[in-house]
């Protein structure tokens, strides 16, 4: 059921491209429904300047429904807003109150250059991934699912570290813009499973070089980055992506 | 680049030595404030004096002694290196930040650099003093004569000098916030993070961290009301 309409105060980042200087702008916005979501009031104050003919603000968007990780916010502070583990397309007005100033702005990280308003490139994490964050197949029949035998607590362990949508909130969470939670995640989904196994070391140590060559900081293990994973991915995987990396380096042929 | 330069000069490398020199530094710690913990004794600090001149005589502890000064500095110099590039990974910061995460677990370069300056400001205090100060004076236990550092101790912790006992009180608060995440964060760093165990290393880095502050802080403010 609605409650009634609200009326906001929107501070947002504005900027024109990757190298210009932004700042912010204040939007007023009003007749926001509680029940839309935090994109949608974007979808009413960009229709508003258009009507005006203003240019509307750039953001990130795609499934709006938690899965892609495109919408990238730091709503009043935090990744995502006020809610733990969602998305901004899954924070809805009601978790604002009438009247209140909201403060949005884009993922801050140099390996996150900004394109335009909150809109970032987040191409690193594809890189990333490019580098080793994958199983090689080879062509052929495809094998009985039931082939190879995994533990149910290994399969679920993989499937939670699998839950990572890319969205890049660790990284934007994180006083020194890290990636680890990220990398952790996706050396973690492969390195628990046997066919991942295969090509695990040379995986984490390629992505964990990618990871530095992409200017991304270091772990203080803080915590911020899990504390605002829309997916709740642990710490654990972390100390595991240490815990490969850090074998591998000691036994791997790679020089 | 040798593979292991390129380990330890990584992102994760570099977290390597921090958590490995933090805790070797915390071993150092325990038997600092064992010896320490003799300055109470109503001996008039014989134990202590002996303790000192075993620890400045031993060979094995000499040797030990040098990887310690080592190890503070490697500690130092790859903290600043990794808050150099950290800083480079965000230069911008956010205009509203609410993160969760602990004050101290930010703080650790803060942190780190006034534990810095007191070390150095301690060594030149008792340090310094002990090893070339020809003008202190020797005590004899039936041994061979020996420095009487107690003296220099004593008279540190002495009324009038309220303003330095402040400080040392403050430097071992400070020390308290930043064994409260290093020592958790080393094990962590380590890659062991494990069901059973991480409550437990967090318990005791928790306990640790207050039983060290609490252990030094105490020395002074007890030896200054005697
Ligand atoms: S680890 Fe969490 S916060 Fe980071 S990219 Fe994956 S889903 Fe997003
Ligand atoms: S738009 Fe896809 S996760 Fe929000």
């Amino acid at each position: 059921m609605s409650e009634g309409t609200m009326s906001l105060t929107l501070k947002v980042w504005r900027q024109k491209n990757s190298t210009s200087k932004g700042e912010f702008k204040t939007y007023p916005v009003s007749g926001i429904s509680s029940d839309m979501s935090f994109l949608e009031m974007f979808d009413v104050l960009n229709e508003e300047l258009i009507t005006k003919g203003e240019e509307s603000i750039a953001f990130d968007h795609d499934c709006r429904e938690g899965i892609c990780g495109m919408c990238s916010m730091y709503i009043n502070g935090r990744p995502h807003g006020p809610k733990n583990a969602i998305t901004t397309c899954q924070l809805h007005m009601r978790s604002f109150k009438d009247g209140d100033t909201i403060t949005v702005e884009p993922w801050r990280a140099s390996a996150f250059p900004i394109v335009k308003d909150l809109a970032v490139n987040r191409s690193a994490f594809d890189r990333i991934i490019a580098s080793g964050g994958y199983v090689s197949v080879n062509t052929g029949n495809a094998k009985d699912a039931n082939d190879i035998l995994i533990p149910k607590e290994d399969a679920d362990e993989a499937f939670s570290a699998a839950a990572c949508i890319g969205c890049g909130a660790c990284v934007a969470a994180c006083k020194n813009a890290s990636a680890m939670l990220f990398v952790s995640a996706k050396v973690s989904q492969l390195a628990l499973l046997p066919q991942g196994k295969v090509e695990s070391q040379k995986r984490v140590e390629n992505m964990v070089a990618q990871m530095d060559v992409e200017g991304f900081g270091a772990c203080t293990n803080t915590g911020a980055c899990s504390a605002e994973c829309p997916k709740g991915i642990s710490l654990e995987h972390i100390a595991r992506l240490n815990r490969e990396y850090f074998s591998a380096k000691l036994t791997s042929n790679n020089v | 680049m040798s593979w292991v330069a390129k380990t330890l000069s990584s992102s994760l490398g570099k977290k390597l030595l921090m958590a490995g020199t933090g805790l070797f530094l915390c071993t150092f710690l325990i038997v600092h404030l064992i010896g320490n913990l003799q300055l109470l004794k109503e001996d008039n600090g014989q134990s202590f004096n002996i303790y000192a001149s075993f620890m400045t005589h031993n060979p094995l502890i000499k040797v030990i002694s040098y990887g310690l000064y080592f190890f503070i500095i490697l500690h130092s110099a790859v903290a600043i290196w990794l808050t150099i590039l950290n800083k480079k990974a965000r230069p911008a910061d956010y205009a509203v930040s609410n993160t969760s995460s602990t004050w101290a677990s930010r703080s650790m370069m803060l942190l780190g650099t006034m534990l810095l300056i007191f070390i150095g400001l301690h060594m030149v205090h008792f340090w310094a003093r002990y090893h070339f100060d020809n003008g202190l004076s020797l005590v004899s236990y039936g041994t061979e004569p020996m420095k009487n550092l107690y003296e220099i101790v004593d008279a540190m912790y002495d009324r009038g000098n309220e303003g330095w006992i402040g400080f040392y009180v403050i430097s071992q608060l400070v020390l308290g916030f930043h064994l409260s995440h290093g020592f958790a964060s080393a094990f962590q760093t380590f890659g062991l993070n494990h069901r059973k165990y991480t409550p437990i290393i967090k318990g005791a880095g928790l306990t640790f961290s207050i039983v060290i502050a609490l252990g030094f802080a105490i020395i002074p403010i007890l030896m200054y009301l005697n």
